[in-house]
């Protein structure tokens, strides 16, 4: 027999205006099972509360039900309530009266009946309550940086300073992304790399940093504080341990004509390479697909010439595998590629713009590597075809962002500004140079950015065209670029040394894989999505991981240091506790009853079921059944809606809860 | 400004909705003061995911007349695949309900966002519309009505089955 309390709240006026309380009250004492009812003005108050707790002794009440706001709102704290009295938080339910009553309905007989009937409801659920416990799971205190741009260094470091271990894995030979590409930032113009190296450095000698390059996430297993992630550590063919970093087995390898990907292609490098000379760690790996020995078996120079003999060509992908608790995901950012459309990429191709048969037509980050000291051109700007100083460059923006029909509707948010900081640097370099861009909305909020646009259009006399480029072709060793300039209405027409184009910022190749393995979502791009777009901005929808950078949309230097030094914070905070409390509304398989089609299994979208086994006391398999492991359960319930033999269960939303609230109709 | 309506039928209407799009849209309706019928009756859900179309049956059967199942837009679950996995499941279970002689305007599925609080008034009140031009629900009562089926089974190869079954 159940002794139900039901305590409705006047909210001051917003529900008792339209709804009558007394009588809501009145119609909730005569519904079976009720021992209590009352009403009262602030129900969330201090003097409510203690209503609320006094009644729940005096009537020994084992069930509540508040008539008040959305559960978004108080649940909280009227759970809290109900617990300082004795009471299991989850005996106590809300009924949503004023969001979903009295606010949007102003007929108080109508309002009135709803009401009730909500409480009806309400009633009728929480006698089917259980008591729950919150779940407690044990905390790893070590966290995993995917990604080793100025995302996961700035993360990195910012966990390890504060005292936890961390593994940074990174895809390429050497950390640093595209950070350490560029020439310089804006707004101050500051050199990239002047300002990337020490942190560099810094995460390479840092006594808390693990630090794993050229190495991929093979998988990841667990949950929130208690994570399992296998590391793929490739074969560099070169012993980190005894490589002193001396540089002599990249002079000596025969093999030099190689595209070197970290210039963008404009310089080459040699099969056995560091990816550029500050690079950390400074040890080169063998490029197995160009290496002579790797595709003839004949040459081994490298190991010839190596003092310390660290080359190792039978060296082979190591599997690794690291506990860690937290997960910082700071994968970043591709640029949408002119010379090849990538896979699976949502952008319908420029084929007007050349799509790379042009030589002297670059992107962004092409054009960085060419104004970059430590470039293949050493910070002259030549254009790639002849090695000539182009006297004239247009710079194209919005390529492939915001185009609709081309694909991608949103902005790249930073090419306004590497746009504005490229024309400066032209300028600064090529003081008899013009520099034309094309663009439809110069976009450029932050601080002190705006002036820097201005200063690049004013003082630097950037000519800024508003209008589209319709075709870009070849004449002679100029590039023609036909556009229009709507502002006054006129086709354009721009014989050009040099064009960049201000392409796409997409999500990296293999977001979605990564994004697979580690069971966050993404939106349609391909980028990471947050767990709530304004109060939640790094926190995944799967606790215990989080985003930082370009992963989860274009951020220029700024955002992402902060966002990386934010889900930093998210790390630490999480690690404060040795033990992590979290909603037991997790789903229980009925084990009796649990046939192992493991349907459920196929529906998981966290991957929490598992199959168990049962023995017998010899140890012999009687059967198998499906296990819900509560420490991965989201608890959304589609395992149990998907059930065909009705065995798993929701607690906080079973069938028999759910049902209650019907009949009770 | 809601005027009420003169009407010799109010129909119910259950909503089933997700906790975190369709039911905070209701919520954000309700801050913005947005009328609309008091016809609904919500029973809220981790995510539609968990939704059994049993429990839709078993509104129909208590006296609901109309039923909506509403959650996140494709794409934005809080549980990743969640409304997914509904909507497979509610194209197949509308095909039942259309065989078993529901008629489907009585059943709406639908997308309401958090931010969506328009969105949800316009569909509560769109679908008490519908559902107050159909009339009461009687198509479970006809149904029983119709249904002359002693129980018995008459075909051959039903009765081979189930003997089959019996001697196991």
């Amino acid at each position: 027999m159940s002794r139900i309390g039901v305590f409705v709240c006047h909210c001051g006026e917003n529900i008792s205006r339209t709804v009558d309380v007394e009588r809501v009250a009145a119609e909730a004492a005569r519904l079976p099972g009720v021992a209590y009812a009352t009403d009262y003005k602030y129900m969330c108050s201090d003097p409510g509360q203690n209503l609320l707790k006094n009644a729940v002794t005096e009537h020994r009440l084992d069930g509540i039900v508040v008539a008040a706001c959305s559960p978004r709102m108080h649940e909280k704290t009227f759970r809290n309530a109900a617990k300082s009295a004795g009471l299991n938080p989850f005996l106590c339910e809300m009924a949503n009266i004023r969001e979903h009553c009295s606010w949007v309905h102003e007929d108080r007989d109508e309002a009135t009946a709803k009401a009730s009937d909500i409480v009806a409801m309400m009633v009728a659920r929480v006698k089917k309550d259980k008591r729950l416990v919150p779940i407690t799971v044990p905390v790893t205190k070590r966290s995993l940086v995917i990604g080793g741009g100025i995302a996961g260094i700035q993360a990195a470091l910012d966990i390890a300073d504060a005292g936890h271990q961390v593994v940074l894995v990174e895809r390429e030979p050497s950390i640093g992304g595209h950070m350490a590409q560029l020439s310089e930032t804006f707004p101050t113009l500051d050199c990239s790399q002047c300002i990337m190296t020490p942190k560099m450095v810094d995460v390479a000698n840092h006594p808390n940093i693990t630090l794993h390059t050229y190495s991929e996430i093979e998988a990841v297993d667990g949950y929130i504080g208690n994570f399992q992630i296998t590391v793929r550590k490739k074969a560099r063919s070169v012993i980190e341990e005894k490589c002193t970093g001396c540089g002599v087995c990249s002079a000596k390898c025969p093999q030099k004509k190689i595209p070197n990907t970290f210039d963008k292609n404009l310089g080459t490098r040699p099969a056995i390479y560091v990816p550029f000379p500050q690079a950390v760690p400074n040890t080169p790996v063998i490029d197995r697909a160009n290496c002579t020995w790797f595709k003839t078996g004949k040459c081994g120079v490298c190991q010839k010439v190596c003092g310390p003999g660290a080359i190792n060509y039978e060296q082979e992908d190591q599997l690794i595998v690291e506990p860690v608790g937290a997960i910082v995901v700071a994968t970043g950012f591709e640029l949408y590629s002119i010379t090849e459309k990538p896979k699976g990429s949502p952008i319908k191709g420029y084929g007007e713009f050349g799509h790379g048969t042009i030589p002297d037509v670059i992107d962004g980050l092409t054009f960085e590597r060419l104004a970059s000291a430590s470039g293949p051109t050493g910070g002259k700007i030549l254009r790639p075809s002849d090695g000539k100083e182009p006297k004239q460059v247009v710079f194209v923006q919005c390529v492939g962002s915001r185009a609709r029909e081309k694909g991608i509707s949103y902005c790249s948010k930073i090419c306004c500004m590497y746009t504005a900081k490229h024309t400066m640097l032209y300028k600064h370099k090529i003081h008899d140079g013009q520099a034309y861009v094309f663009f439809m909305d110069a976009r450029t909020p932050g601080k002190s950015y705006d002036e820097f646009w201005r200063r690049a259009v004013e003082e630097e006399e950037a000519v800024y065209i508003r209008g589209m480029v319709s075709r870009l072709y070849q004449k002679g060793d100029k590039v023609v670029v036909m556009g229009s300039d709507i502002s006054v209405g006129v086709q354009v027409e721009i014989e050009a040394d040099l064009v960049v184009l201000a392409t796409a910022v997409q999500p990296r190749a293999g977001a979605d894989t990564l994004a697979q393995k580690l069971g966050i979502s993404y939106d349609s791009y391909h980028f990471y999505s947050e767990a709530h777009a304004k109060l939640k901005p790094v926190e995944c929808a799967t606790a215990g991981i989080y985003l930082a950078g370009a992963c989860q949309g274009p951020k220029d230097i700024p955002d992402t240091v902060s966002q990386a030094s934010a889900a930093a914070a998210k790390v630490m905070t999480l690690f404060a506790k040795d033990e992590l409390e979290r909603e037991p509304i997790v789903a229980k398989v009925n084990e009796k009853n649990c046939v192992a089609c493991l349907y459920c299994k196929k529906v998981c979208p966290y991957g929490a079921v598992e199959e168990k086994e049962i023995r017998d006391r010899q140890g012999n398999l009687i059967r198998v059944v499906a296990y819900v492991n509560p420490g991965v359960c989201g608890g959304c319930g589609t395992c149990q809606a998907s059930c065909p033999s009705k065995s798993v269960e929701l607690d906080g939303y079973t069938d028999e809860q759910i049902m209650a609230m019907i009949e009770a109709l | 400004m809601h005027v009420k309506p003169n009407h010799t039928f109010e129909p119910k209407i259950v909503a089933f909705v997700c906790t975190w799009c369709t039911y905070a849209g209701a919520d954000l309706a309700g801050t913005a003061r947005l009328q609309y019928p008091a016809n609904t009756r919500v029973v809220k859900f981790p995510c539609t995911g968990r939704i059994d179309p049993v429990f839709i049956l078993r509104a129909f059967q208590k006296g609901a007349d109309g039923v909506l199942v509403s959650g996140c837009h494709p794409g934005d679950c809080h549980y990743m695949a969640g409304n997914f996995h509904a909507r497979r499941r509610f194209a197949a279970f509308r095909a039942l309900l259309d065989f078993i002689g529901v008629d489907l305007q009585r059943l709406q599925f639908s997308w309401v966002s958090a931010a969506e609080g328009g969105k949800w008034v316009e569909v509560a009140t769109e679908l008490t519309e519908r559902v107050r031009a159909l009339g009461p629900m009687r198509e479970f009562k006809e149904l029983e009505a119709q249904e002359q089926w002693s129980g018995a089974i008459d075909s051959p190869e039903l009765q081979e089955a189930y003997e089959a079954v019996g001697n196991i």
